[in-house]
């Protein structure tokens, strides 16, 4: 029967809050963390946030009469309580796939983390997860190459890959910083980075920065006979001016760019992403901004959300964090996201924090990228944590090196070997990580140096954003 | 300074070409390579044994050995094939892949003789 129109404000519960639901195998689910105003009852601000970030407005309107409203409205259907923290709950709402626009992670964020985190019924909101239906990731082009296609355009099997991000960040010449690239390359990185925030300012041009570092590359790969790269830095303020660089990167037969997904921009981010793929060109992604989302518990994105994001959008690396560096990030969080970035089907688990079983059909994986103050001393846990689908990145730990960053990259390349064998030969690596380097060092000058410069630096801070178990 | 040591690198100096995977560490003895393919058969991955002329090391497609020995578990077996590739092909790199067919990619590779690097 046809329905009267019935001006004035509705409590939201009365549309949205539907426990009764059964979720459909095509809808979007999002977990929220809420933090209501005191007094709010839980269900009413459950239904809120399903309606704000779908259908809902503050009011009735008489439009909502002439649409399906209770097809296309989101459905809070569940609630729990968060372990060891009373002042907030998870809601989970559905949402139908035909509320987004096919391959638009921006929509679908648009949506889900638009205006309902102003709302003011809330204290704080944060989406921890989203259960993407494999008939929507189908609807995206995803990483441009993936891992197994990059193992074999660059030769590399059975090993993590290693990286160096360039230092300083910020003020070197072109050939200068070519030179560094260079020496990195020739002692056995297999790529080189530029550091996020280079771009193309007045002191390094972005065209002479990418002409240098090509010629480091090829004339490091003559040398050692092996496959390098590094990701030339397209991020620009305009998508054009994006496009143009990556061009040129191309042109000279550079092998890998890299994007700042947040910074720059999903939509530039999954354009660009698009063109990777029909160019056969690898794409590194770096997360700037991504604390600024993701790192208060209660409020923002949790970094889950961000690399299901990344892996719809399209990139073949992304940083993870490292567990045990200078930067900020909880083990079994971490191991959660990097299943999120490579595997195929990835279960729920909330002891990883990972809310919702995601299936990724036939989308490519991505490689976790672990940077930031780690050097030869972190290669066993690294080896360990990340196995072999890696990229390993020592920057301070390669060009710190006292003889130079060549000395650097050799001591990090047998560092990795040396882990690697004896993993493959059964061996417990994280315990007897002293054991391995130590002997690994009676042939490498240049990783008894290193072990002897960085024996002492460690990073104990605890984490502010910890998994909810309880802790109370 | 006295005690900095230069990275002994060059184009003219053919040592300094690498074989990828454990190509920084020294030369594996016997035993070494024996855990080496142990692991490749405990993991599941077929063998495969691959060789080429040593000027021709870049190319992606070095010349296959036969076929890859599918299922082969026993370690002696494959060792010995590695030895009749190197036998047949003395001056060439031969290098041994196990091969992961759910990710359709190499899960290890190792080059076990070097020929004389250009």
């Amino acid at each position: 029967m046809a329905k009267k129109y019935d001006a004035g404000v509705k409590e939201y519960r009365e549309t949205y809050w539907m426990p009764e639901y059964t979720p459909k195998d095509t809808d979007i689910l999002a977990c929220f963390k809420v933090t209501p105003q005191p007094g709010v009852p839980r269900e009413e601000v459950a239904a809120a946030v399903a309606a704000e970030s779908s259908t809902g407005t503050w009011t009735t309107v008489w439009t909502d009469l002439l649409t399906d409203l209770d097809y296309y409205k989101g459905r809070a259907y569940a609630i729990e309580d968060v372990p060891g923290d009373d002042t907030c709950f998870y809601a989970f709402v559905a949402y139908p796939i035909d509320l987004f626009e096919e391959g638009s992670v921006v929509n679908v964020m648009t949506s889900l983390v638009g205006n309902v985190f102003g709302f003011k019924a809330l204290r704080a909101l944060r989406l921890e997860d989203i259960r993407f239906p494999v008939a929507y990731v189908m609807t995206c082009n995803g990483p441009p190459q993936g891992i197994q296609v990059e193992r074999d355009l660059l030769n590399k099997y059975g090993r993590p890959l290693l990286g160096c991000t360039i230092k300083p960040k910020l003020g070197l010449s072109a050939k200068n910083y070519g030179r560094a690239c260079y020496e990195g390359l020739r002692g056995g990185l297999d790529f080189t980075k530029d550091d996020e925030n280079v771009n193309s300012q007045p002191f390094m041009r972005w065209r002479h920065r990418f002409d240098f570092v090509m010629e480091a590359i090829e004339k490091a790969e003559k040398e050692t006979g092996e496959r390098k790269g590094h990701y030339l830095n397209v991020t620009a303020p305009t998508s054009d001016e994006m496009m143009k660089r990556a061009e040129y990167a191309k042109e000279i037969g550079a092998p890998i760019i890299m994007h700042d997904y947040i910074t720059g921009g999903w939509s530039a981010n999954t354009q660009l992403a698009q063109w990777c793929q029909d160019n056969g060109m690898l794409l590194h992604i770096h997360r700037a901004m991504h604390a600024v989302l993701d790192r208060n518990p209660h409020h923002g994105i949790h970094f889950r959300v961000l690399t299901k994001i990344l892996r719809l959008s399209g990139g073949d690396h992304l940083h993870s964090g490292t567990v045990v560096g200078k930067l900020e990030g909880d083990r079994e969080a971490t191991l959660g996201w990097i299943d999120i970035m490579r595997d195929q089907y990835i279960k729920e688990d909330r002891s990883r924090g990972i809310f919702f079983d995601q299936d990724w059909g036939a989308m490519p994986g991505v490689l976790p990228v672990a940077s930031g103050g780690i050097h030869v001393w972190h290669m066993p846990a690294l080896v360990s944590i990340f196995g072999d689908d890696s990229v390993l990145q020592f920057g301070g730990g390669t060009l710190g090196h006292p003889w130079g960053n060549a000395a650097g990259a050799a001591a990090n390349r047998v560092a990795v070997e040396a882990c690697v064998e004896a993993r493959n030969e059964g061996r417990e690596i994280e315990k007897e990580g002293k054991d391995i380097l130590t002997n690994a060092a009676k042939s490498s000058p240049e990783l008894k140096m290193a072990m002897e410069t960085w024996k002492e630096i460690k990073f104990e801070f605890d984490t502010v954003d910890k998994l909810d178990v309880s802790h109370k | 300074m006295s005690d900095m040591q230069d990275y002994k690198s060059s184009l003219s100096d053919t040592s300094s070409r690498k074989f990828e995977t454990f190509s920084y560490l020294p030369a594996m003895d016997a035993k070494q390579i024996r855990k080496q393919i142990e692991y490749i058969v405990s993991k599941g991955w077929n063998p495969g044994i691959e060789h080429t002329e040593p000027e021709n090391a870049r190319s992606h497609y070095w010349y296959m050995w036969k076929l890859p020995l599918f299922g082969e578990t026993d370690v002696d077996a494959i060792l010995a094939e590695v030895e009749n590739c190197h036998k047949a092909h003395p001056k060439n790199h031969i290098r041994l892949l196990g091969f992961d067919n759910f990710a359709q990619s190499a899960g290890a590779a190792m080059v076990i003789y070097r020929g004389k690097t250009v």
